[in-house]
């Protein structure tokens, strides 16, 4: 794996990262499609998730836990928003209570996921997750809100570069 | 998802601030120079109160701190908070470029929905996909069947 490029972008508070793996979309995709592979690389190994739903359907959830060094367990879920098999996958991430139930008051990502083959055995992955819940980004969005705001982070980025705004 | 959802409430407090462009003006102008906030409510078209409002969520998110000067609230943008954004930004890259890591260590080993989907000519993305052979397990409780590579689960 190679890591080709990581973006972080203050104005869309969203982070860009984008890989290099030598296998083909078909089989990058099953890391993501099989609950059993997911499982290995979610969470660190100090809080391993295991898969409890999985479905990767437009509308399907996936939900998880993972478990703490205590025996302490965290419950997380996916909201399904668009499948392409293999090459397209975009989840809303979020927080859930000790029932497993979404923990709506907690802030979500969205995870944009596309898999581009590279010749025939490799894949080039981007994920694409932004802050901060996608209630607050349409908001942002349809209020005209995210240009201001790119405006403004630049503004505050030449203050802490030193130079004036 | 980040793992420590304390950082994650703050990252929240702090994007929720600067969502709103009469706040990222005040946090502009703060940054400058000291301001009164009868000074900053002169600046917008809007009452004293409303601005007070949105130097309070401000300063709940750290954005900006507040003193008083004898009958007057002097308020200075946090340049800190602001980096803050960018740290979380970093962590977010450093969850992520670990995730990136553990990917190809899977990827490094036979594909394990490989041998089982063989016979049934599918590769969906029900947990039948991992059920071991002697596993009686029924698609209904995926948590409970056995990882088809044998992995121990730690839960």
């Amino acid at each position: 794996m190679t890591v080709i490029d990581v973006k972080k972008d203050p104005e869309t508070l969203s982070l860009t990262i984008s890989s290099r793996f030598e296998a083909p979309p078909q089989r990058v995709w099953r890391i993501w499609a099989d609950p059993r592979q997911l499982e290995r690389w979610w969470g660190p190994p100090t809080y391993p998730a295991t898969v409890v739903d999985h479905d990767l359907a437009p509308g399907g959830s996936v939900t998880y836990f993972m478990t703490g060094p205590e025996g302490d367990r965290h419950y997380g879920w996916w909201r399904v928003q668009a499948v392409d098999v293999p090459h397209r996958l975009e989840f809303e991430d979020g927080f859930a209570d000790d029932t497993g139930r979404p923990n709506l008051d907690m802030p979500t990502t969205i995870v944009r996921v596309q898999l581009t083959a590279q010749g025939a055995t490799a894949t080039v992955m981007t994920i694409e997750s932004t802050f901060p819940s996608s209630e607050a980004m349409e908001q942002m969005v349809s209020m005209g809100m995210v240009e201001g705001m790119s405006e403004a982070l630049g503004q505050i980025e030449a203050l802490l570069a030193g130079t004036p705004a | 998802m980040v793992v420590d959802h304390g950082s994650v409430e703050h990252a929240n407090r702090l994007f929720h601030a600067l969502a709103d462009a009469t706040r990222r003006e005040i946090v502009a102008l703060t940054l400058t120079g000291e301001h009164s906030v009868s000074d900053l409510a002169r600046r917008f078209p809007m009452s004293f109160a409303a601005v007070q409002k949105h130097v309070a969520v401000l300063e709940g998110a750290g954005l900006i701190t507040k003193r008083r000067q004898g009958r007057e609230q002097r308020v200075r943008g946090n340049a800190d908070a602001l980096r803050e954004v960018h740290r979380l930004l970093d962590e977010l890259a450093a969850l992520w470029l670990g995730r990136l890591d553990r990917m190809a260590a899977v990827l490094a080993e036979p594909d394990p929905s490989d041998s089982d989907t063989a016979d049934s000519g599918a590769a969906d993305f029900s947990a039948a996909d991992s059920d071991t052979a002697d596993s009686d397990t029924t698609d209904s409780e995926p948590a409970d069947s056995e990882p088809a590579d044998g992995r121990e689960r730690r839960a």
